[in-house]
């Protein structure tokens, strides 16, 4: 079975996030860059866990990124990746990202596509369901378990208020959350094997943008905590009820 | 037009949906035409009934088939209907189905996409879209640049706002592809209120000692109508249930009141409730990073301040 795990580099989760150019770029200044929290934690680490169970499993990376993404490439070898794939395309357009893997995975038939839950930077949740349109195939998300049994996958995934179970053929996009499996660090094996490793680099082929970053902005901070003595419950409750009109 | 996808499960309504469809209206008021929505599926409400929202038409795919939620299935019909239709807009909720189905959308109608917006586009030059980044963080600002838009709205973000009105309903042939996917089982806790819908939340962390200690929480969500949450280490210590668990790594809530009990306010746990509208933190540590974050703080031992906050609740409530 070969498994296409899609990687994107983000922000530290502690990251002082701050903006430069008049608002327009993100402050990268002493940024620590890892691995999106989901597509480590939850799909490559639940990649892992399955090519354990069958050593037959094949794991590929695919990132959309510049070279400085090559640091993070590397991590996720060394966590048990088998080649990686860099297309070589800085944008930011979800649309734009989506095409490029979509392109790496009809190259590449994969079995199993995953993709984290969302990134951390730009929230968008939007590359599995993408990959679903451009590659016509089926998508669960968010999901919490998969198992694959032969040809077949079964996938746990979050509705409101609770979970459903699905069964489904290969080939399917998963995207993937908390409950999936649990954060791993490489072990020494791994990132001297890391360095080896095969990391392809594509040229860019797509450059036409859906969408453009006019402008970034910072919340207004809070005005500020009003103390309410522990003793004065009742005036909490008003406040509550008569300023924030929330109750 | 602006058109607004209906999600719904187990035939009923979404009420993020009813939401994107009073921000759809305000959107098609803005730019000088109306509003539609678009059903998937038979559901038990009476779809004219939309038109309290804001919807002047709704168009409806009545196949019972699509009553169970796919993906892929749903984006198919969705894309066949729109383009049929014809929007220049498309609005979808921000839930777990509208993430799933609006990219794809996206995709086959040639359409640039903002996810997660947090506001009205401004349109009168180009049409701009602000959305949450950094997990709430910060704000950007995305012009689409395609001739047709596709919005998901953050929930809660908006507001669900009544108007007159009754919509006209018109049903859509459209064909449905067969389903591939099985649904094998469905878990859900009954009678609670799905935290992402949940307008009052009342949340506990590590504060309150031990799962022995959350009738205190549960008495005050009770005495509110609130739903509970925890934080990422209750959760772990497997003190609550995990879909209990809010914040970056858990689910990402947006409720008017998230009351904190307990919980120091690490920038991960922020990152799942710093959309909530009003926040009060009770927390015995004055230097809890979550003071910063908050409207309203009580600097006190939660097992005195939160009975008494819901005694003092409980006297409001039969006062009024």
């Amino acid at each position: 079975m070969k498994v296409l795990v899609c990687i994107s580099k983000t922000p530290d989760t502690t990251a002082k996030i701050a903006f430069t150019e008049g608002n327009t770029k993100f402050d990268e200044n002493g940024v620590q860059w890892i691995i999106n929290p989901y597509d480590e934690w939850y799909s490559l680490v639940r990649a892992i866990e399955l090519k354990e169970k069958d050593p037959t499993v094949t794991i590929h990376l695919v990132t959309v990124s510049g070279a400085d993404a090559e640091p993070i490439i590397r991590k996720a070898l060394a966590l048990g990746g088998d080649e990686a794939i860099r297309v070589n395309n800085t944008s930011n357009d979800s649309m734009v990202v989506a095409q490029e893997i979509a392109a790496v995975a009809k190259e590449g038939a994969y079995d199993l596509i995953l993709t984290g839950k969302e990134t951390i930077d730009y929230n968008s949740a939007s590359i599995g369901s993408m990959l679903s349109a451009l590659l016509d195939q089926n998508y669960i998300a968010p999901a919490t378990k998969l198992e694959i049994d032969g040809t077949k996958a079964l996938v746990t995934r979050e509705i409101d208020g609770g979970e459903e179970t699905a069964e489904t053929n290969l080939p399917v996009i998963v995207s993937c959350q908390k409950g999936m499996a649990e954060q791993r660090i490489p072990n020494m094996r791994g990132i001297m094997a890391a360095r080896t490793k095969p990391l392809k680099v594509v040229e860019a082929s797509i450059q036409t943008a859906t969408t453009s970053i006019q402008q970034f902005d910072l919340p207004p901070a809070k005005s500020g905590v009003k103390l309410i003595d522990p003793t004065q419950m009742d005036e909490l409750v008003r406040l509550l009820k008569e300023e924030a009109k929330v109750i | 037009m602006v058109l607004i996808y209906i999600d719904q499960a187990d035939q009923e309504i979404k009420k993020a949906s009813l939401e994107a469809i009073s921000y759809g209206a305000a959107l098609a008021k803005q730019l000088g035409t109306h509003a539609e929505a678009l059903v998937l599926g038979t559901v038990k409400e009476d779809l004219s009934s939309l038109g309290k929202y804001g919807a002047s038409k709704v168009h409806q795919v009545a196949n019972d088939s699509l009553n169970h939620f796919d993906a892929r299935v749903n984006s198919i019909v969705a894309a066949e209907a729109i383009k049929t239709i014809g929007a220049d807009v498309v609005v979808f909720a921000h839930n777990t189905n509208g993430k799933a189905v609006a990219p794809a959308v996206a995709v086959k109608l040639n359409a640039g996409i903002v996810t997660g917006a947090s506001a009205l586009p401004k349109t009168d030059n180009g049409f701009v879209v602000t959305k949450t980044v950094f997990s709430g963080k910060a704000f950007a600002s995305l012009k689409i640049e395609t001739a047709i838009k596709v919005i998901t709205i953050n929930q809660n973000s908006f507001g669900i706002q009544l108007t007159e009105g009754t919509a006209s309903v018109e049903s859509l042939a459209i064909s449905v592809p067969a389903s591939t996917i099985k649904i094998t089982a469905v878990n859900k806790v009954e009678g609670e209120i799905p935290l992402t819908e949940a307008s009052l939340v009342v949340s506990g962390g590590r504060g309150l000692k031990g799962p022995e200690n959350w009738g205190i929480l549960l008495d005050l969500a009770k005495s509110l109508g609130a739903s509970t949450a925890c934080s990422r280490p209750v959760s772990d210590a497997d003190w609550r249930p995990h879909h209990e668990h809010v914040g970056q790594t858990g689910i990402q809530i947006a409720p008017n009141l998230y009351i904190a009990i307990g919980i120091s306010g690490a920038i991960q746990h922020l990152a799942g409730v710093n959309r909530s509208k009003t926040i009060v933190v009770i927390n015995k540590d004055p230097e809890a990073p979550f003071f910063k974050a908050a409207d309203y703080g009580v600097v006190g031992d939660a097992f005195e301040v939160v009975p008494a906050l819901t005694a003092a609740i409980i006297k409001s409530k039969a006062g009024a």
